[in-house]
């Protein structure tokens, strides 16, 4: 008998330092709670998020990338997450035009206050990723059908 | 061009000659007629043998930074190439002291293929004549129009005009080309469902053989070493084997070059599997002109790139994502 | 070879009741690279460390994972830890087992397995981990504090005190702030500017305190120990080092039109004006938009009539520039504007006024000379009506979702004042509820309803709107739950207050976080309370939340011993974790250059011996003093010439690749 394997998305965040890790650590003290798919990666500054780490983990088999940093305004560097804005912006786009499903990347600014806020962004976007289903676009574009 | 040619020889001897510059970067005869190719010329005679005729569609400026080092080089460029040398001024690649910029006349550049695939065959020579072009073939002559014939980025030229040079030959220069339908391709894609787009790129990308054809000619992949070639960037290619490290070169190499490329179409025309590279640059060049405003990496030597730059009201990522979903 | 060891903390229950925190131990003792893995009650007491370091000497661990709460919780607790047992504290990383994933899981298998991917990603990453030194930067002993309300002026002299240089930068012609419009304060009735006068003029006299008045910050930059500050000294058309304030200009002045702001524009002012009788500096300002000689070139009064020569009608906005070594926030507050309100009638109708606008009323000093009259005719009130909570605990969105908590006390300070004075005015309070924690607080507020018969009335009004002479307000009593319809005299509403709208934009020259709502974020919200995340900014009084004036004052001394205890310092130690340029990968395309927001990149011509091949090239240089480690230039780069110490490309590629398995 074939048992059907139930798909458990890995997920990747993406969070700065000063807003958005404290962010995810105030959603945990408040115990708000959000899937256990979504595991955090520290960085300093979103800027420092190279659409490199993000193609390698859809490459890695990650089936979801989310980035999220302070509040555009509010960088603890100042401008970092101004550069991150364009950047992604531009990411996004290029994934979008080879045909990758859209949901499957997102940025959120998350400050260090919104915890509700930090909880509420990851459900959203595991639901959207379950709904997606397991990324398989981006593993074989290259390879004919 | 003929004409043209013929200055151009008589004019490079002359600088070298009186000590303007120690060689010229020109093209030469290729293998074959069709194929003329970047080279040095650093004596009179030699500049002799430049040739300068409508298949001359490489883009020279990327060999200054080699070539350019010492002394004093004279370069060719066509007005497209102009936009690549003022790319490589802003980064810093090239010194402007060293190099004296001679702008050619340009109306287009061939194709040999597109003779070919208008089932012409045992070409011996392309002549141009006025509006046409003489093919000259095992079986006899046929005319055939130049316009068919043109190389993907002179179909869409968006500049008859040097944006930087000292002196030009011919004289008199061009202007700006407004109306080029350089992104109805792009256009055409984006109207594509994401399955139809996603079809059309997995079959286009699927023939890369990975030869760096285009990464070579690249003038804006100018780095001293390719993060792909360098084992401790944690990206190295590896085998031919793993499907997503060409999907994700092409990306990355794009997104290298994205407000940086000058649209110069050079990955192109070398790519030898047809690969319609330059329509992953031009996506960007798109998004950037709509997102951020008009720009022309190129167009001046001292601009600030739309990605080394920003504004506070830029748009958020989600203006891609909400889009729409086709 | 890396020698790795992995300690995972129960935290009590804490991680233990939904991470299985043995298995994680277990499975990670298994992981390539592990040498030892234990798991221990709580790994931050002195006997978890204990573990720690015997573990680092006895197994030769060359770096260490400690699954536990957040990195901003105790990773400085265990890099010390590892300093001790002779580790570079460098080479030690933190799965964040606590609050990203037992404090939010319930499930202990999924828990448990996501703690155990969280522990391989800090493992691949720590195997990653080269030591890194801190380096050192020094301090600019002087500190400059933004506000000079009661919260600035306090921290100011507590700095001052101590035998450091500080300046203050005001943004008004005086320092005072808000408690200088005060009539009295609460507990204690006292008179407001009997107690912040002496403080200005101490201010104004201390040879360590600089005021910088009608200033405002224009740009910051630079960092902890060393910020350069442009501040811009608005054009007073008065010299400030040559007036006397003996006030002639003022009584010859025929422009008379000018809003009175220091009565909250109640009544109006000549266009030269001191803003009031015990201003700091006490010297004249020339409002430019008022002024005939400066719109017109007519009149020119002024100047005849000054004995100190002191107008200078041509006079420039002038910018200097200053070094701090700290810097403290001190923006204060506004009471919020009543627009969204229109139920009030406020816009409408004279009679109804904020509290604020009450206390310059009430006050000798203010628009009808401290008589409390009706501002429509001048006639005395018999009966007012306070409204609190208004923009305040707001649900519906025009106003705030907090608390402004000075508002049940100073209303129960008016209604006591009033009925003092004037015992046959009636006084009735419509409240949420009342909120009056704090020393001899209830007691203030029971005696108003007590002793003073103040009627207080649960709950919310509806409408205020006007009826011949008087006023209707339109409410309900909740406690008797039934509608009131009462014709009152005056309507004072007890307005919410919201950090000053320069605080967002100065936060943002600081980059100090900021909250929702414009306060500024603290450092940690119990424990560190007057310091920003961002090293060397304090903050004092209302710009970090709403308080009264007590609060106020002991915040500003808490900032006040932050920044004395940074100023104390002759050097800092620096954040290792800077970036590095790889000269034999660099372009030299200064791209990295222009996305530094701390100048901290530099390009120089460079003898690079390139795999034997030896030639001058430009490449970039990173002044270790200057970068924060923000890791822009890193993505900025193409080739991958410049990298982030203790954040590399490898590193987090490994991470990536590790939660991805």
């Amino acid at each position: 008998m074939q048992v059907e394997k139930q798909f458990k998305p890995k997920i990747v965040a993406f969070c700065c330092n000063w807003c958005s890790y404290a962010g995810a650590d105030l959603a945990g003290s408040s115990r708000l709670s959000y899937p256990a798919d979504v595991k955090i990666i520290r960085v300093p500054c979103s800027c420092r998020v190279n659409p490199l780490f993000i193609l390698r983990a859809f490459e890695r088999g990650a089936d979801g990338v989310i980035l999220c940093g302070c509040h555009p305004g509010d960088c603890h560097y100042s401008t970092g997450n101004y550069y991150t804005r364009r950047r992604m912006t531009m990411l996004f786009s290029m994934l979008d035009y080879l045909g990758v499903e859209k949901g499957r990347t997102r940025v959120e600014w998350v400050s260090a206050a919104e915890g509700v806020k930090f909880s509420t962004v990851m459900n959203n976007f595991v639901a959207k990723i379950y709904e997606l289903g397991e990324n398989v676009k981006l593993g074989d574009l290259r390879c004919k059908k | 061009m003929q004409e043209i040619e013929k200055t151009l020889r008589s004019r490079c001897a002359e600088l070298i000659n009186n000590g303007t510059c120690d060689k010229v970067i020109a093209w030469d005869r290729g293998e074959f007629f069709y194929d003329n190719s970047p080279a040095t010329f650093a004596c009179a005679d030699c500049a002799q043998k430049l040739v300068y005729d409508c298949f001359c569609g490489a883009n020279l400026s990327k060999y200054l930074i080699q070539y350019a080092k010492e002394g004093k080089t004279a370069v060719l460029l066509k007005p497209c190439d102009t936009y690549s040398f003022n790319q490589l001024l802003t980064e810093h690649r090239i010194s402007r002291e060293n190099i004296y910029v001679i702008g050619v006349g340009c109306d287009g550049m061939v194709d040999i293929d597109k003779i070919r695939a208008m089932g012409i065959k045992g070409i011996t020579a392309v002549k141009e004549d006025g509006e046409d072009l003489v093919v000259s073939t095992l079986y006899g002559e046929k005319t055939v129009k130049k316009a068919d014939c043109l190389l993907e980025k002179c179909v869409s030229c968006k500049s008859k005009k040097h944006y930087v040079f000292d002196e030009l030959i011919p004289e008199a220069d061009g202007e700006d080309v407004k109306e080029n339908g350089r992104f109805d391709m792009v256009e055409k894609l984006e109207a594509m469902t994401a399955e139809e787009r996603f079809e059309f790129w997995q079959e286009q990308l699927s023939k890369c053989i990975r030869c760096n054809a285009c990464r070579n000619a690249c003038p804006a992949c100018t780095c001293r070493k390719c993060v792909f070639d360098n084992p401790h960037s944690g990206v190295a290619s590896k085998a031919n084997a793993d499907s997503f490290e060409e999907k994700m070169f092409h990306i990355v190499r794009a997104f290298h070059v994205a407000g940086r490329c000058t649209d110069c179409g050079e990955c192109s025309r070398v790519c030898p599997q047809n690969i319609p590279l330059h329509l992953l640059n031009r996506k960007f060049i798109k998004e950037i002109n709509e997102f951020y405003g008009e720009y022309q990496a190129g167009e001046t030597a001292d601009q600030r790139g739309p990605l080394v730059n920003y504004t506070t009201e830029d748009a958020e990522p989600t203006a891609v994502s909400d889009r729409g979903d086709n | 070879m890396q020698r790795i060891g992995v300690f995972v903390c129960w935290c009590g229950s804490n991680i233990a009741a939904t991470v299985d925190v043995e298995r994680v131990a277990q499975v990670m003792k298994n992981e390539p690279g592990v040498v030892f893995s234990t798991d221990y009650q709580y790994m931050c007491s002195e006997a978890g460390q204990a573990i720690i370091r015997n573990a680092i000497a006895e197994h030769k661990l060359t770096g260490i994972v400690v699954c536990s709460c957040s990195p901003r919780m105790h990773e400085a607790t265990f890099r010390k830890t590892a300093q001790r047992a002779g580790l570079n504290p460098y080479m030690v990383e933190i799965a964040n087992i606590r609050e990203q994933c037992s404090w939010i899981h319930k499930d202990k298998e999924e828990g448990t397995e996501k703690a155990i991917v969280l522990a391989r990603a800090a493992l691949a990453k720590v195997m990653l981990n080269a030591p890194l030194i801190a380096g050192q930067s020094s301090v600019t002993k002087r500190a400059l504090v933004i506000g000079g309300g009661i919260a600035g002026i306090q921290s100011a002299l507590d700095i001052a005190d101590a035998g450091y240089e500080v300046d203050i930068v005001e943004k008004e012609p005086t320092i005072g702030g808000k408690m200088s419009k005060l009539d009295k304060t609460f507990p204690t009735l006292d008179c407001s500017a009997c107690i912040l006068t002496p403080k200005m003029v101490d201010a104004a006299q201390n040879e360590k305190i600089t005021l910088y008045t009608y200033s405002e910050v224009e740009e910051v930059k630079g960092f902890v120990g060393n910020f350069n500050v442009k501040i811009r000294r608005k054009a007073r058309y008065v010299k400030e080092d040559v007036c006397t304030g003996c006030g002639a200009c003022m009584q010859k002045c025929p422009s008379k039109k000018g809003l009175n702001e220091f009565n909250l524009g109640l009544n109006k002012r000549t266009a030269i004006y001191i803003p009031f009788a015990q201003a700091i500096p006490n010297v004249a300002v020339i409002d430019a938009t008022q002024c005939i000689k400066i719109k017109n070139n007519k009149c020119g009064l002024c100047d005849t009539v000054c004995a100190a020569k002191a107008i200078d009608y041509n006079q420039q906005d002038e910018f200097i520039e200053r070094e701090y070594g700290a810097i403290v926030m001190a923006t204060g507050f506004n009471p919020i504007k009543l627009d969204k309100f229109n139920e009030y009638s406020y816009a409408e109708c004279p009679d109804v006024i904020t509290s604020l606008e009450l206390e310059r009323i009430m006050n000798a000093a203010g628009p009808t000379g401290g008589k409390l009259v009706k501002m429509s005719n001048g006639e005395h009130p018999h009966d007012i009506t306070f409204i609190q909570c208004v923009g305040s605990r707001d649900i519906s969105g025009r106003g705030k979702c907090y608390c402004s908590k000075i508002c049940c006390m100073y209303t129960a300070k008016h209604a006591m004042l009033i009925r003092d004075k004037y015992p046959d005015v009636n006084v009735h309070v419509f409240y949420i509820d009342v909120r009056t924690p704090g020393k001899n607080f209830d007691e203030f507020y029971r005696r108003a309803v007590e002793e003073y018969s103040v009627d207080y009335i649960k709950g919310q009004v509806g409408k205020v709107y006007p009826e011949g002479d008087h006023l209707v307000v339109q409410g309900v009593d909740m406690l008797a739950n039934e509608q009131i319809i009462h014709k009152t005299d005056m309507v004072v509403l007890a307005t919410a207050i919201e950090p000053d709208p320069t605080a967002r934009k100065i936060a943002s020259m600081l980059t100090a976080s900021i909250d929702t709502n414009d306060f500024i974020t603290e450092a940690h919200p119990k424990l560190r309370p007057v310091e920003s995340p961002t090293a060397g900014i304090f903050l004092s009084g209302v710009c970090q939340g709403p308080k009264d004036i007590p609060e106020t004052v002991a915040q500003a001394g808490a900032a006040a011993v932050k920044v004395l205890g940074l100023l104390s310092k002759d050097k800092l130690v620096t954040n290792p974790c800077v970036s590095q340029s790889n000269e034999l990968l660099c372009n030299g395309c200064s791209m990295c250059q222009n996305v530094c927001p701390y100048g901290a990149i530099g390009y120089e011509d460079k003898l690079i011996n390139d795999h034997g091949i030896r030639e001058t090239r430009r490449v970039a240089v990173v002044n270790e003093a200057l970068c924060q480690g923000c890791g822009a230039c890193t993505v900025t780069c193409p080739s991958g010439a410049m990298d982030l110490k203790g954040f590399t490309n490898k590193q987090i590629m490994a991470e990536v690749d590790a939660i991805c398995k």
